[in-house]
């Protein structure tokens, strides 16, 4: 086999997660009644990226064979926390969203440690951290309110040149100084040992305890992006239950459209990415058609019960039966 | 092995028969009801009162007929995210039977949704091998959707029948509360299923090494199915167990109930990744938790600090007992 064959073969599941946001999102575009104007594309990728920035912390943990049920409570509470601090003088509002970032990334740090110190299934202890961050952020914001610095939050919602979505240029950067660097580092390849088979990337010497930790606290960082833009779309801080466990939710559902494996080691936040613009066009196509809003749930819920079906393929392949299990 | 195991080997060994054989976790989990309840009582003597204990079996026996469901699937080394809706749907289509005309079958009804449900879970984790976490998810989306579509968006007919309500909360025996009989009747016949059937046996055959009961010839798929249709059951029954004890059926009325099912069965020893666990321990977390969640609000703890104490207790009592082995 050729170079590029490998590269296709380890790429197939972003690739993948590509083709079905491609897809999607031509049908929306067709259907819809203004066609891609700026004004469409920026609507769709503020709402895009905001899911996006979770489905990359949350392909982070995946990558590693772990999850984190905690990102949506992070998201939310990294709201809470920006509708206060992001306010103000450019100097304070710098400082705010370095804060902002800190507390996302401390809250990772933690998930990390105690799984990895504490040696908790990663299951249960993000579910209990989950418990904790909501609970701090219902005491930052008992009631929705809040502010933020509009300047800020209305330029990077808005356009840049008038036609291309800041919001799309602000994922490029963190993409560029965040995934990749971790990506290309020592610690981003033994993420992925760690993922595909642990015991032997023990034995081979690689670092798996450091990469999991890193990578439980890159994700607490994307997290706490995700919450900022939140706070930028909305002008508000909110600690709403229903908001936190459906993020966390719809980044898992992004994950596995963006083709990362949930059983560790394949696929990239690149994916989780084209699968969380992929999950938000399913929403806004049933906005298009103008199917009644009571159905949107039903019909939401039947495309992504398709969508992961269609993994399930791969079984057809199979020859030896024990390759069911794995 | 090292010498701290030996030793401490050694130390169960002189210890006598029922102790010996009993699960740290569990005694763990037992010694933490008796510190809540001493503690609950240094604050108010009201605690050890038979009507609050009472009270608190009675609320606890929802969340335990649920959990009991989410034990035989984590034993599977899996897991059942679609408690919520399918929890939701089961007390709401009780209600509807109900309210088109026939309270015979509206309980039947609603647990036969929730089975359908755990069927279709079942048939996607182990016929179609989708992480059993994907699929649950989706099928929670799914159910939400049709029960929002069902209410349009309002409350239709939601109250729940006389039925439900002595279900819930009439008595047999006086001063027991039947919920807590429905509980232990479930329990029996979930120790029964667990430990003197061959698919109770599978089951934690399952949970150590699917590949290996498959070569010994268990239907490995079909205990699959079968484990999460009965979760679902019990799902939709401890759903409509609550319509009954609240009278009606609300939407959302699930969402407290997916994470304290999951944290009950883990506290109790059960551990996630499968094929550990016994079902004595299931109960101890089932008290342990609705115990926790009632000293909260006895105490007026606003909802912010009643989630950080829950959510920082579960997480010292695994770092107490839950840890995996240190060793690779």
């Amino acid at each position: 086999m050729s170079e590029w064959r490998y590269w296709l073969n380890e790429q197939r599941g972003t690739l993948i997660g590509l083709a079905i946001f491609v897809l999607m999102f031509a049908v929306y575009i067709a259907n819809h009644p203004a066609g891609l104007t700026a004004n469409v594309a920026q609507t769709a990728a503020n709402k895009g990226v905001l899911l996006a920035f979770v489905a990359m912390a949350q392909a982070m943990v995946v990558i590693t064979a772990g999850i984190d049920l905690s990102v949506g409570m992070i998201l939310v509470l990294t709201n809470c926390l920006a509708s206060w601090i992001v306010v103000g003088t450019p100097m304070q509002t710098t400082a705010g969203v370095l804060g902002v970032l800190l507390a996302g990334t401390i809250c990772g740090a933690i998930n990390g440690l105690l799984v990895i110190k504490g040696r908790l299934q990663p299951i249960v202890a993000t579910i209990a951290t989950g418990a904790v961050y909501f609970g701090l952020a219902l005491l930052l914001r008992p009631f929705p309110g809040g502010a933020v610095n509009e300047d800020l939050a209305d330029a990077v919602t808005g356009r840049i040149f008038g036609i291309i979505p800041s919001s799309l240029v602000v994922m490029l950067v963190v993409v560029l100084l965040v995934w990749l660097p971790f990506r290309r580092s020592e610690i981003g390849r033994a993420a992925y040992a760690a993922g595909s088979a642990e015991a032997a990337a023990f034995m081979s010497g690689v670092p798996i305890r450091r990469a999991k930790l890193v990578a439980y606290t890159l994700a607490g960082l994307l997290a706490g992006v995700g919450g900022l833009f939140l706070t930028f779309f909305t002008y508000t801080g909110e600690a709403a239950y229903a908001s936190g466990s459906g993020y966390t939710l719809w980044s898992i559902a992004a994950v596995v459209l963006g083709g990362v494996s949930l059983y560790g080691g394949r696929g990239s936040a690149v994916g989780a990415i084209f699968g969380a613009f992929a999950a938000r066009t399913t929403g806004d196509m049933l906005f298009v058609f103008d199917v009644d809003p009571l159905w949107q749930p039903l019909l939401q819920g039947i495309v992504l019960l398709i969508a992961i079906s269609i993994g399930a393929i791969g079984l057809l392949r199979v020859r030896n039966r024990l390759e069911w299990f794995r | 092995m090292t010498e701290a195991t030996e030793n401490r080997l050694s130390l169960r060994a002189r210890l006598p028969g029922p102790i010996r054989r009993a699960d740290p976790a569990v005694l763990t989990s037992f010694g933490c009801i008796l510190l809540l309840l001493f503690l609950g009582s240094l604050y108010s003597s009201n605690f050890l009162s038979p009507e609050y204990l009472l009270q608190q079996l009675k609320v606890a026996s929802f969340l335990g007929v649920i959990a009991a469901g989410m034990m035989l699937v984590i034993l599977l080394g899996h897991i059942d995210l679609s408690v919520p809706w399918v929890m939701t749907m089961g007390a709401m289509m009780a209600c509807a039977a109900a309210g088109f005309g026939s309270t015979v079958i509206a309980i039947p009804f609603g647990i036969l949704c929730g089975m359908l449900f755990g069927l279709l879970n079942g048939f996607g984790v182990a016929y179609l091998r989708i992480p059993s976490m994907i699929v649950t998810l989706a099928t929670n989306v799914v159910a939400q959707g049709l029960m929002v579509l069902y209410t349009g968006g309002f409350s239709p007919q939601d109250s729940a029948p006389q039925a439900m309500r002595w279900l819930a909360t009439g008595y047999i025996i006086p001063g027991v509360p039947n919920a807590i009989l429905v509980w232990a009747s479930v329990s029996v016949a979930m120790v029964f299923l667990l430990t003197r059937t061959t698919f109770g046996r599978s089951v934690y055959g399952i949970g150590n090494s699917e590949r290996a009961a498959y070569l010994s010839g268990i239907n490995t798929r079909r205990i699959v199915m079968v484990a999460f249709a009965v979760s679902g059951a019990l799902s939709a029954f401890g759903g409509v167990l609550l319509a009954g004890y609240a009278s009606k059926a609300a939407q959302a009325m699930g969402d407290a109930y997916l994470l304290p099912s999951i944290a009950a069965v883990v506290l109790g020893g059960t551990s996630i990744l499968g094929g550990r666990g016994s079902y004595l321990g299931t109960v101890a977390g089932v008290i342990l938790i609705t115990l926790l969640q009632s000293i909260l609000s006895v105490m007026q703890m606003p909802e912010a600090g009643r989630q950080i104490v829950y959510g920082i207790v579960i997480i010292a009592m695994l770092l107490l007992y839950g840890r995996n082995p240190a060793s690779r």
